[in-house]
């Protein structure tokens, strides 16, 4: 059962010569307006019961306008919301705190504009000053509070009860980090009783690591919606493309990896086709066996080879690893780690190598390949010529031999010494 | 409209709440704390009652006691500043509640009702206070002064329909929040409080009857300082005035809530 949907929704912001016109139409005049902007149009989706979907897009796409509709405050021009059950939103923590008042007299009040009445405030009261686990603070006035107080007295209000859909905006960055957990934990406990998720975010590792779909907006439409990794490596390569102004190929036929399969990896890459004749990635062992799994803690050779259509002026190449929950392990590229591959002439096959050891944790990883031309600062470029996300996956096993857990090796050293007790 | 008052029915813990925190807010770092809303307006009355008794007084009919006029602009102060706190709340309310009406779903007709519990709650303190002084001055109560409720009733009606009214307006027109102001300033000296009808040229004082306020002010005027049950007809056509006031807001303002938060 679908516990919200959104169903071709749109909103216009309407203008009139004069607003008298409009205070008009209330009274049932056929008045037309001067100007009907759109914002949104044709937004639909559904979320079920216990599902995590998140909204990105770049700002003005529309996001805060969808969300304004979802929770109410906003009515669509067109299209209808419909949600079955409780919404509660963490969009703006402590509005509406009175900072003269007590942190409790002001959860009272919070909780009353949620619309609880007094048994129901009386019943979660004590269960939300646990959460919030301010101490004595919560019976003093709110303009003492530090802001991480004072956000965990919010936090507590909003998830006094379990909703059955959660709005989660950017916020949760801010606050320390045992509150970040905290959140995230409480999130968790709810999604797992069956409270769906709404993330908002521009940031893609939220998206990615909490969400199972996501729903990608563009100048107010839905340009994709789909599974999170799948709508995620869209986005990153649509902010890329946006930044540099190439064309996204839909499937065009490129020796990229003899593995890969273009028309697989939909719009994931990026390719300046009148600049790069081939590209090749390769893995290698130690012993310069091209692999795909390789054991935590073993040289790694990444071997890129490049052909160029035409003269290219100071070419770069990087790579990046990304876990399963496309968090960035690590990233590199020739020019931050100064080397510079000069003038590089047309029809002549370009080898780069980045040999390391792969000391990072078990699991599943995919390659980022980048491709650019005349680098500045601290590794950006004029020019992105090539970019795949997912170029080449890697599986790294463990090694039972000195076992050890988490992203990376750290490769302690240890020492101990035994002393008598001089207490 | 049903649905508008059980909103507000569902969230009466809310609106009560909001009337207290206003109060606890507003008074919780001083040290006279609620005292300052009580003396406002009776520094008013004694600025008013020094400056003008000596011209006015004389003009009181009926009266010899020199405190008469005092209270004769108490009494009126009484209705005036309840009908101008409710009208000036009422106008700023959306814009002031912008920020959480774009963030929060709530019932809006909640905004207003807080207003006016938190009006009437500040007139009730006032009529208190005022009583205190009448007593000081040697003014005799009576069990008519009861009467004082309705009548409260009344102005808080009319101020609420007219405000709200005003203040949807005033979220697409903001010259409204400006113009308001003066409007009552011209209708408060319009009204006769400071001064008596009498003063008035006879071949102009029909023209008072237009002004709804003039009948619910010379009612409390006659209420607290003669005692006298007021004119029942007019009370009630002016009732019905308000009445309809507070209908036609209500109808503005459940047109205007979708289109508000959009410009605000």
């Amino acid at each position: 059962m679908s516990v919200l949907s959104v169903q071709n929704v749109g909103k216009a912001f309407r203008s009139y010569g004069s607003e008298w016109q409009r205070f008009a139409r209330w009274f049932g005049l056929p008045v037309k307006p001067n100007e009907e902007h759109w914002v949104l149009r044709n937004v639909s989706f559904e979320i079920q019961q216990g599902e995590a979907i998140g909204i990105i897009g770049q700002n003005g796409a529309g996001k805060s306008t969808l969300l304004k509709m979802i929770t109410g405050t906003s009515q669509p021009s067109e299209g209808q919301v419909r949600v079955n059950g409780k919404i509660a939103a963490i969009l703006e923590l402590g509005m509406g705190f009175n900072p003269d008042l007590t942190g409790r007299e002001n959860a009272y009040h919070g909780l009353g504009l949620m619309g609880y009445n007094h048994a129901e405030v009386e019943q979660v009261m004590s269960k939300l000053e646990a959460f919030a686990d301010i101490g004595d603070y919560f019976d003093q006035p709110v303009r003492v509070y530090s802001s991480g107080m004072q956000m965990r007295v919010a936090f507590a209000v909003v998830t006094a009860r379990r909703p059955e859909v959660l709005i989660v905006d950017e916020v949760l960055a801010v606050g320390d980090m045992y509150f970040q957990h905290k959140c995230m934990a409480k999130i968790r406990e709810f999604q797992r009783e069956g409270t769906s998720l709404l993330l908002v975010s521009h940031d893609p590792g939220a998206v990615r690591s909490l969400c199972d779909r996501a729903v990608m907006l563009e100048s107010g439409s839905v340009i994709k919606v789909g599974a999170a990794t799948e709508v995620m490596d869209y986005y990153q390569a649509f902010i890329v493309k946006e930044e540099y102004d190439l064309n996204i190929p839909e499937s065009k036929g490129i020796d990229v990896n003899q593995k890969s399969n273009l028309s697989k990896k939909d719009k994931k890459i990026l390719i300046s086709e009148d600049v790069l004749k081939s590209v090749k990635i390769s893995l290698l062992d130690e012993h310069d066996r091209i692999v795909d799994h390789l054991v935590t803690g073993m040289l790694l050779n990444v071997k890129v080879d490049v052909e160029f259509n035409q003269a290219v002026e100071d070419p770069h190449i990087g790579f990046g690893i990304r876990n399963r929950f496309g968090d960035t392990i690590y990233e590199t590229n020739t020019f931050c780690l100064q080397h510079n591959l000069g003038l590089m002439p047309p029809d002549k096959v370009l080898s780069v190598f980045f040999s390391f050891r792969c000391d990072i944790g078990h699991g599943d990883y995919q390659f980022v390949l980048g491709i650019t031309n005349k680098g500045f600062d601290t590794g950006s470029f004029e020019e992105v010529i090539f970019y795949d996300q997912n170029i080449t996956p890697l599986r790294i096993i463990p090694t039972y031999k000195d076992y050890w857990a988490g992203y990376f090796n750290l490769r302690p050293t240890v020492t101990w010494s035994l002393n008598e007790n001089n207490r | 409209m049903k649905a508008l008052l059980l909103a507000a029915w569902n969230y009466r813990y809310f609106i009560l709440s909001s009337i207290r925190n206003d109060f606890k807010a507003q008074f919780a770092r001083s040290k006279f704390g609620g005292l300052w809303m009580i003396i406002n307006p009776l520094m008013q009355v004694l600025i008013y009652a020094l400056i003008l008794s000596n011209i006015l007084a004389a003009k009181l009919p009926g009266i010899t006691d020199k405190y008469g006029y005092a209270i004769y602009l108490m009494a009126g102060l009484l209705a005036w500043n309840l009908f101008s706190e409710i009208i000036t709340r009422c106008l700023n309310l959306f814009i002031a509640n912008g920020n959480m009406m774009k963030k929060m779903q709530f019932p809006r007709i909640t905004l207003p009702l807080i207003v006016l519990g938190s009006c009437l709650f500040n007139n009730l303190l006032l009529f208190i206070s005022m009583m205190a002084v009448f007593l000081l001055l040697g003014h005799h109560f009576s069990i008519v002064m009861l009467w004082v409720i309705p009548l409260s009733f009344i102005v808080a009606m009319l101020a609420m329909g007219v405000g709200l009214i005003l203040g949807v307006m005033n979220v697409f027109m903001r010259d409204i929040g400006q113009v308001v102001p003066i409007v009552l300033q011209m209708l408060f000296w319009f009204t006769p409080i400071v001064y008596m009808v009498n003063i008035i040229p006879k071949s102009y004082r029909h023209l008072l009857e237009l002004n709804p306020m003039y009948a619910l002010i010379s009612s409390y005027q006659q209420l607290l300082l003669y005692n006298v049950i007021p004119p029942i007809e007019r009370i009630i056509i002016v009732a019905g005035i308000a009445m309809l006031f507070v209908i036609m807001s209500l109808f503005l303002f459940r047109r205007a809530s979708a289109e508000m938060v959009d410009v605000l």
